[in-house]
Parts: structure tokens; C-alpha cells; sequence
């Protein structure tokens, strides 16, 4: 295997005076779960949203599989990516957000079809079959002709999941996915995450869920302040905490 | 109230209770209704309103033939207005400062002067560009040529004038639809990797119909009313068919109250219409908030 699924190099953000990443460098292996933990403000959902362009950076940079994500460098100088490729771009890339997003006036299947159909032109009755495949695995095929609002929230999150999965990406960021939710339905979406981790797809996770970080992630991120303050086997810096902040924020947390 | 002491027994009978008087709403009810009995006999037994009259030119083939071009009118310029109003509303919320900027201006021109003064305007255009024609612009050699005069005629400038003006107003309907939909609706569909314009189309528009058909409707309906303003030119819609009318056999409030059934008649069904498209719209958008549907959850049957 070449290089780490994702190379992300001395990235900054700012928005308007505040900046709200200040220089991140951080390499996830194909097959690799990233757990990203921090207090809120801190900057992980933002650098997740930098990794498929939701939000652009003001420097660094950020590889997927190899590709420079937003920019081509031609010559010395960068080039912003036309529009059509960086749908491309975004292809590879899964995002599940905290509040779901789910399609509203389209049902679970319809909502799992959507990428497929849409983007990459797979006809209807192959998009539909694999659809209702993916929603077997996230345990709501007798759930397919429900529309969202019908749906509970772990539900729909589960159903979210199906539809990044349909577009066969390389990577899968979740952005807080548990969050939003009743604590009794935490753990139906945490088992598809585990189940996907398992399957070997690569994984970056912000989430406030130590169990999972412990039991799933390979590595354990603490940003804060826009820096990466502290990372490594989550056994490991969860057991023994070297920095003072970790251990405040784990003490708040846990 | 009545006080009760020490453990008691309720009847399970179901409750039928005597509601207290209400002598102000019964006063105000006695009020109303004698007040419209009272206009309709004036109506009735006024010899000035020719009943006979209004019946006989109910279904008249002129008035016929106005009531036509009133439904031309308002279909047609809703269709090219909302076509505009669509197109405007997405340049006003593009990147481009040039799109947004002409957009503005015309929703700016067009709403700041009179529909009246537009539609008297457009029907003279001709005095301002005596021809159009297709070719090089800036008086190069034309392709084709028309006279206005030709072109201009007054269905024509009717349809000019009610269809850009609508348009102005269509694109603020437009904007706010498309502004109501969740902001996390635009960023899921293009982490799919969906180009700007699929994610307009399958995922922004429909959802912002259920804000934009509303307010449609009732320009739609304000729409059959408002082509009646099409006079002045001698639009040979309803209301110029009866002025016509009545120019000749005087019978002037008759032919009035004609065209005022006709256009009842058209806003009625118009608001029928309304009705169900508002329901065909509201697929997946669920009256019950979140946390009663929860608790509904048990009766669910669940099928797929």
C-alpha cells in the first residue's frame, strides 16, 4: 500500500478574525479509525468539514487516497478545482452529520437510491437493490418505505449511514453522529459504526463517546484550542493522560 | 365549583354539561343576521338591478369569449412569471455580484412601478423601439425584422406586462422558499457529490415548493382578478368584453355583476385547486412534532 488514506498537513482555518484551526498535521491509515474529541469550539467538526470541502482552508494541505482535496498544483501555483471535479472529489468521501440531513420528502430508500441514481448514473432497479442490501445491514429493511419524519432519530442517523455507504466511498467522517440523539438510542447507531470499522472501512469520528473511541479507534485526537493537544492509542492516553487539559476535559466527560 | 369531602365515587356515564350563556355572541349573531337578511331583500326587490338581464348575458357568447382570454391571461403569465421568478430568485442567491445585482434591479424596477403604467407602457413600446429584430447587436445587420405594431397587439402586451411584473414578485416568493430549506439539506446532498445545479433540482427546489405553492396560489387567484386591469389596453378579456356590452345597451351595473359572478367562479375553483396541490406537497412532512410521534410509536405497524 502507498501513503495513509488521509494526509492532513499544517492546515489553518479562520473564520473572520478567529482561528479556528491553527496548524493540524494528521495521517489516517487505510483501514483506520480516528476518533477526534475535544470541548466544544475547539475546531474537530470544522477540520472534519475542511476534509471534503465543506469549509476551505487558508493553508496546509489535505490528501485523500492521494488526491490534493479542493486544489490542482500546476506548475508552482495552486488552482481551485472546477465544480465537476470536485463533486468527484466529494464522491469518495461519506459524511453522516449530528442532525442527520435525511431527505425529507423522500423515503428511506429513496433517500439511499439518491447518490447513486443522481450522481453517478446507476440505473434505478440495480440502485434499488443494493439500497434495500444497505438497509438490511444497518437493520431497517422493513423500515424502507418510511419517510424520515416517520422514522425515530437513531433511525434516521442509521438510514443516513446507508446512504453515504451507497456511494461506495474511501472514507466515512462522522461529524458527532450520536449527539442529537435520546441516550436509549445511542447504541443502535454505535453497533452499525462498530460493524463498518470492522469491515475495514476507514473511519474519522468526532464524537463524545469514550466507549467507543476505547473499543473501535486506533487513534485518539484531543484538539483543543485549534491544535491537536494530544493523540494516540485510545487504551493507552484514555489509561494515562499526559496533558494537564486532556485530563480537565476527560474529567468532564466521563 | 363544588367542594367535595372524604373519597367519592365518579359516574362513568360520559360528561354532558349545560355551557354557560353567552348574551354578547348571541346579541352580535342576532345582529349579523338580520343585517343580511336585510341586504338581501334590497337586493331582491331592487327594480334598478335587472335580474332578467344578468341571466341573459350569463352565458352570452362575448362574455364567454372574455372569460376565455382571462384564463389564457392568467395561466400564461403565472407560467412565464413563475419561469422568471425562479430564474431571478436563483441569480439573486448566486456567487456573482453581476447576477445578483440584475436581479435585484429587476425585482426593484418592476415592483416599484405601477402594473397599470407597465401594462399601458408595454402596449406602446412601439413608440420607443418602432422595430425588433434578431441579428448583430448595436444596429448591425438584422437577421429578421418585425414591426411592433405587427407584434404588439393587445393579448400580447397584456401578457408582457402581467407576466414580467409577476415575475418580480414570484422571485421574492421564489427566494423565500428556497432560503426556508435547512442549510444541512444543501451541505448532505453535496457531500453525495451532487453538482450545484442536481442539488437545486433534487434536493432544494422540491422542498422549497411547500413554502412557494402558498403564496402561488393566492397570486394565482389575485392573478384572475388583476388581468381585469388589462382594460385600459382593450385586452378583450372579461371585464373589457362587458364594458363593450354595456357602452351599447347602457346596462351598465348588470353586466358588471356578470362579470363579478365569472370571476367568483374562477378564484372558487382556483382555491379548490389550491387546496389538494398544497397536499400533494406535504409528502413526508408529517403535521405531529417529533416527540408526540414518538410516543405514537407502539401503534406503528411499521409496514414497508
Amino acid at each position: 500500500m502507498a501513503g495513509p488514506m488521509v494526509s492532513i498537513r499544517s492546515v489553518r482555518k479562520c473564520f473572520g478574525p478567529v482561528e479556528v484551526l491553527r496548524g493540524i498535521s494528521l495521517d489516517v491509515p487505510e483501514g483506520g479509525v480516528v476518533c477526534v474529541v475535544g470541548p466544544s469550539g475547539s475546531g474537530k467538526s470544522t477540520l472534519l468539514r475542511c476534509v471534503n470541502r465543506l469549509e476551505t482552508i487558508d493553508s496546509g494541505r489535505i490528501w485523500v487516497d492521494g488526491d490534493l482535496i479542493g486544489y490542482a498544483e500546476r506548475g508552482d501555483r495552486l488552482h481551485h478545482l472546477a465544480p465537476a471535479e470536485l463533486c468527484r472529489q466529494r464522491q469518495d468521501i461519506g459524511m453522516v452529520f449530528q442532525r442527520f440531513h435525511l431527505f425529507p420528502h423522500r423515503t428511506a430508500l429513496e433517500n439511499v437510491m439518491e447518490g447513486p441514481v443522481v450522481v453517478k448514473g446507476v440505473p434505478r432497479e440495480r440502485a434499488r437493490k443494493r439500497a434495500l442490501e444497505l438497509l438490511e445491514r444497518v437493520g431497517l429493511a422493513d423500515r424502507a418505505g418510511h419517510y424520515p419524519a416517520q422514522l425515530s432519530g437513531g433511525q434516521q442517523q442509521r438510514v443516513a449511514i446507508a446512504r453515504s455507504l451507497a456511494m461506495d466511498p474511501k472514507l466515512m467522517l462522522f461529524d458527532e453522529p450520536t449527539s442529537a440523539l435520546d441516550p436509549e438510542l445511542v447504541q443502535e447507531v454505535l453497533t452499525v459504526m462498530r460493524d463498518l470499522a470492522a469491515s475495514g472501512m476507514t473511519m474519522m469520528v468526532v464524537t463524545h463517546e469514550m466507549g467507543f473511541a476505547r473499543e473501535v479507534g486506533d487513534n485518539l485526537v484531543f484538539i483543543d484550542g485549534g491544535v491537536i493537544v494530544e493523540q494516540g492509542h485510545p487504551r493507552e492516553v484514555l489509561a494515562a493522560p499526559r496533558h494537564e487539559r486532556f485530563r480537565a476535559f476527560l474529567g468532564q466527560v466521563l | 365549583m363544588t367542594k367535595i369531602s372524604g373519597a367519592v365515587e365518579a359516574p362513568e356515564l360520559p360528561i354532558d354539561a349545560v355551557r354557560p350563556p353567552r348574551p354578547g355572541r348571541w346579541a352580535a349573531a342576532l345582529l349579523a343576521g338580520f343585517a343580511l337578511v336585510w341586504l338581501a331583500y334590497t337586493i331582491i326587490v331592487n327594480e334598478n338591478l335587472h335580474w332578467d338581464v344578468i341571466v341573459a348575458y350569463l352565458g352570452d357568447g362575448r362574455i364567454m369569449g372574455g372569460l376565455w382570454v382571462t384564463i389564457q391571461l392568467t395561466v400564461l403569465s403565472m407560467a412565464i412569471g413563475l419561469a422568471l421568478g425562479i430564474v431571478a430568485a436563483v441569480m439573486q442567491l448566486s456567487g456573482s455580484p453581476v447576477l445578483r445585482g440584475a436581479a435585484a434591479l429587476y425585482t426593484w424596477f418592476f415592483r416599484g412601478t405601477p402594473l397599470l403604467v407597465q401594462l399601458i407602457f408595454w402596449f406602446n413600446i412601439g413608440l420607443v423601439f418602432p422595430t425588433f429584430g434578431i441579428g448583430v447587436p448595436f444596429d448591425g445587420p438584422k437577421l429578421v425584422e418585425w414591426q411592433a405594431n405587427e407584434l404588439i397587439t393587445p393579448f400580447t402586451a397584456a401578457l408582457l406586462g402581467l407576466a414580467i411584473n409577476e415575475g418580480a414578485y414570484m422571485a421574492e416568493i421564489v427566494r423565500a422558499g428556497i432560503r426556508s430549506v435547512d442549510p444541512g439539506q444543501r451541505e448532505a446532498a453535496e457531500s453525495l457529490g451532487m453538482s450545484h445545479r442536481q442539488v437545486l433540482r433534487r434536493v432544494v427546489l422540491p422542498q422549497a415548493m411547500r413554502v412557494i405553492i402558498p403564496p402561488t396560489g393566492n397570486q394565482f387567484i389575485s392573478m384572475l382578478k388583476t388581468t381585469s386591469m388589462v382594460s385600459v389596453i382593450a385586452g378583450a378579456e372579461l371585464l373589457t368584453v362587458a364594458q363593450r356590452i354595456y357602452l351599447g345597451n347602457f346596462e351598465v351595473i348588470a353586466l358588471l355583476i356578470v362579470a363579478s359572478i365569472w370571476y367568483i367562479v374562477l378564484t372558487t375553483i382556483a382555491s379548490i385547486a389550491q387546496h389538494f396541490v398544497e397536499k400533494r406537497f406535504e409528502r413526508g412532512h408529517h403535521a405531529l412534532p417529533a416527540r408526540v410521534r414518538r410516543n405514537l410509536r407502539p401503534f406503528d405497524r411499521g409496514s414497508a
